[in-house]
């Protein structure tokens, strides 16, 4: 190993920060899955009917459908029998305040950079924290009442507004949809719900921290988005997990609705442990998520920054039904290590003059495979869509790899499709330069990498952009060897 | 014993790219004010002393020393010698794209200061800084906003080296074939922004292919390389030699005696 690789090495050994366990005495259902399984995770929720018909609905079709195997990632069988469904930290009762969260579990959230306590809250940011199967606290919740903002978890929502939960739910990603998402549909069990009414930009970053923490458990949360008629939301997720051997599975589902000029701006920092540095265990990151542009010059930009997770399967799309509506995705996904990932978008483009922009870009390190997949669809009424899609890919060592497999398809001749891609590698060329000018080798990879990812980090709301160039370093860690 | 000390002393210099041998015993002494210029052919060895100095790994020193202020340079990280003082202006300067031009000088310049126990300066002040250190290679405030190297020219990239060691105010400045792709106007800037930097207590190693540079950059000694040795040393009139009878001329020479410097 040359001394450059040796110093790379020191530098990125950090460790995963998120990875210990909170000691908290949790209710969990057995393990497995059947109609009996669903019909008690929907009692435990004190749900409606129509949620428990959905649910078995959704579960009855997932029996006929099959696991997709076309993404390039490669994973041993999962058994669906041997995952518990459902597990919610105890409490005494329905939790009225802040002050009645365990302790354990405000000092958790504390600790990966969160402070729940109201005296303590990121000013202008407030958060759903999802433990687990269910969400422990949110805050802000009268604020933001009082602009006729709702923002709570998908319980409450089930249970304080039905009627517009039945109306969206399944609207944008129904559960037939596939293989992830109708298991989901089945026994999700949490998760944040967002409905700004019309004409109201919402006054504050909202933001949803899930949690894993118990071991041998599934991770199923739903988020559900609905901005109305010139609304405004800009909404944020955060992940973290414990180090665990055994590989967990977190399939989420989240929908999105944009009416009649509404804007919607979805980011996503996902560091789901990532398995260590041999592969062994790590969260299957298995995610549908979908905005439908419904209304007139609607605007939905997905901006991710994936660094965590042993696998991340997930296509962040958008469709765009609404004339001159807009769709964005911005983003960053790493592999190190033995990590995997298999992700892009879909811009589907059906109404007249809709625009699309794509940026990935995506680094792989270690041994880690990266594959960008995105899908430009432009139907025959889409009448001058446009997109433009670039995805760059930055290899450090010479192990990882780096695939890009693009979709074009085109029935409108008025459509201007471009895409253009690249490849390149950290190169000893690079690292030199910087460090003839006196920047020390960890600064300059830091700096080469968060120069590569730019497009991206200024995308994420401020509070957030400095917090993924850190995470970013983080997981590139033992990234040459 | 001489008045000034030396500032940097190559004795005997051996260093090899793989199996293959490109230095084969350089002998050099520079002395704090002094510019020295060396000359040779392609292949010849001088682009390797260069990048030897500054700390290049894909060269290996086999044998001989470098002393640096009296200190044992080899023993130094590349970002050590930086610090140290010295600097090295790139034939072929790297694009880092996405990394500002001002945000990279900046790291630069604090990287330094901090390494020498100085406050790092915050963005106002290198502001400021800039500004002044700019009008020297007649660099527009645009540039410094753009990518590092990216999508500049031949002339702007250089220029963009000159203004970076104008920046970093090195103690010993090599320049490796610095005229390299330049027209003529842009070549008489970077000579005017080098003769702007000329410094009683700062020494050059002025690389160059051609006696044209050294027009603008005057030079109080010569040194032909060739075959990874320096075979002539002359003041500035040995350059123009060279250029009326050419690099071959060097070749006829060697090949009659041995090499000044060779291991007996």
């Amino acid at each position: 190993m040359s001394e450059t690789s040796q110093a790379l090495e020191q530098l990125t050994r950090q460790e995963y920060q998120a990875g210990f366990v909170t000691d908290v005495e949790s209710e969990q259902i057995p393990r497995g899955l059947s109609e009996d399984v669903i019909r008690l995770i929907s009692r435990k929720k004190d749900e409606p009917e129509f949620m428990l018909e959905w649910r078995l609905k959704a579960y009855r079709h997932w029996l006929t459908m099959r696991e997709p195997t076309w993404a390039s990632v490669k994973y041993s069988k999962i058994d669906y029998q041997d995952i518990i469904y459902y597990s919610a930290p105890k409490k005494r009762q329905a939790l009225n305040s802040l002050d009645e969260v365990d302790p354990e579990i405000l000092k958790t959230y504390a600790k990966l950079g969160i402070p729940l306590e109201e005296q303590k809250r990121l000013q202008n940011v407030a958060v759903d924290a999802v433990f687990d199967s269910v969400s422990v606290a949110t805050t802000f919740k009268e604020k933001l009442g009082a602009m006729g903002v709702i923002f709570c978890s998908f319980s409450e929502a089930v249970r304080n507004h039905p009627e517009l939960v039945k109306k969206h739910l399944g609207s944008v990603v129904p559960y037939t949809d596939n293989y992830f998402a109708a298991l989901n549909a089945a026994v999700f069990s949490d998760g944040s719900f967002c409905f700004v009414p019309k004409g109201v930009r919402c006054p504050m970053e909202l933001s949803t921290y899930f949690r894993i923490n118990a071991a041998e458990t599934g991770q199923f949360e739903r988020t559900l988005i609905v901005a109305e008629e010139g609304s405004y939301v800009s909404y944020l997720e955060g992940c973290t997990a414990p180090m665990r051997d055994k590989n967990q599975l977190h399939a989420a589902v989240v929908e999105l609705v944009a009416l009649d000029r509404a804007q919607i701006k979805y980011s996503t920092v996902q560091n789901w442990y990532p398995g260590d540095r041999e592969g062994r265990g790590g969260i299957y990151n298995f995610v549908t998520k979908r905005g439908l542009c419904a209304g007139y010059r609607s605007k939905i930009s997905w901006t991710q920054v994936e660094t965590g997770s042993a696998i991340t399967w997930k296509y962040p799309s958008c469709i765009l039904k609404g004339d001159e509506s807009v769709g964005e995705f911005y983003s960053v996904a790493v592999t190190n290590h033995r990590q995997q990932a298999d992700t892009g978008t879909k811009m589907i483009h059906l109404g007249k003059n809709t625009r699309s922009t794509i940026i990935s870009k995506g680094i792989s390190a270690g041994r880690g495979q990266n594959t960008y997949r995105g899908l430009v669809k432009v139907q025959k009424g889409a009448q001058g869509a446009r997109n433009y899609t670039q995805c760059d890919s930055l290899l450090i060592g010479s192990q990882c790899g780096a695939h890009t497999v693009p979709y074009i398809e085109v029935r409108n001749n008025t459509a201007q499709v471009e895409h253009e891609a690249s490849t390149s590698k950290i190169g000893e060329d690079q690292l030199f330069y910087c460090r003839s000018r006196g920047i020390p080798e960890e600064d300059a990879v830091s700096m080469i990498v968060n120069g590569f990812c730019r497009k991206v980090f200024k995308e994420l709301p401020m509070e957030f952009a400095v917090e993924a160039q850190k995470l970013l370093m983080v997981s590139l860690e033992g990234s040459v060897g | 014993m001489t008045a000034t000390a030396a500032m940097l002393e190559i004795k005997d210099l051996h260093a090899k790219v793989g199996e293959k041998e490109i230095l084969k015993g350089i002998n050099l002494t520079v002395r704090p004010g002094e510019i020295h210029a060396i000359m040779g052919p392609n292949g010849s060895g001088k682009s390797t002393l260069s990048q030897v100095l500054a700390g290049r790994e894909t060269f290996e020193v086999t044998s001989g020393q470098v002393l640096y202020q009296g200190q044992d340079l080899m023993a130094l990280s590349p970002e050590d010698r930086a610090t140290a003082g010295i600097f090295l202006a790139f034939q072929y300067p790297v694009e880092i794209p996405g990394v500002g031009n001002m945000h990279f000088l900046r790291t630069a310049l604090n990287a330094v200061r901090r390494k020498h126990g100085e406050e790092e300066v915050d963005a106002m002040d290198f502001l400021s800084l800039i500004k002044e250190k700019m009008k020297l290679v007649e660099m527009d405030q645009a540039f410094m906003n753009r990518s590092l190297n990216e999508g500049f020219s031949g002339g702007e990239k250089k220029r963009n080296e000159i203004l970076q060691m104008a920046v970093l105010d090195p103690k010993l400045a090599i320049l490796d074939e610095t005229d390299s792709g330049l027209d003529i106007d842009a070549l008489r800037i970077v000579a005017a922004g080098v003769n702007g930097l000329r410094r009683k207590d700062r020494a050059m190693l002025v690389i160059t292919h051609y006696q044209r540079l050294l027009e603008y950059i005057v030079p109080d000694f010569v040194h032909v390389i060739a075959g990874g040795r320096i075979v002539k040393s002359g003041d500035r009139s040995l350059a123009l030699e060279l250029e009326q009878k050419g690099y071959a001329w060097v070749d006829a020479q060697v090949a009659g005696a041995p090499a000044p410097g060779a291991r007996p």
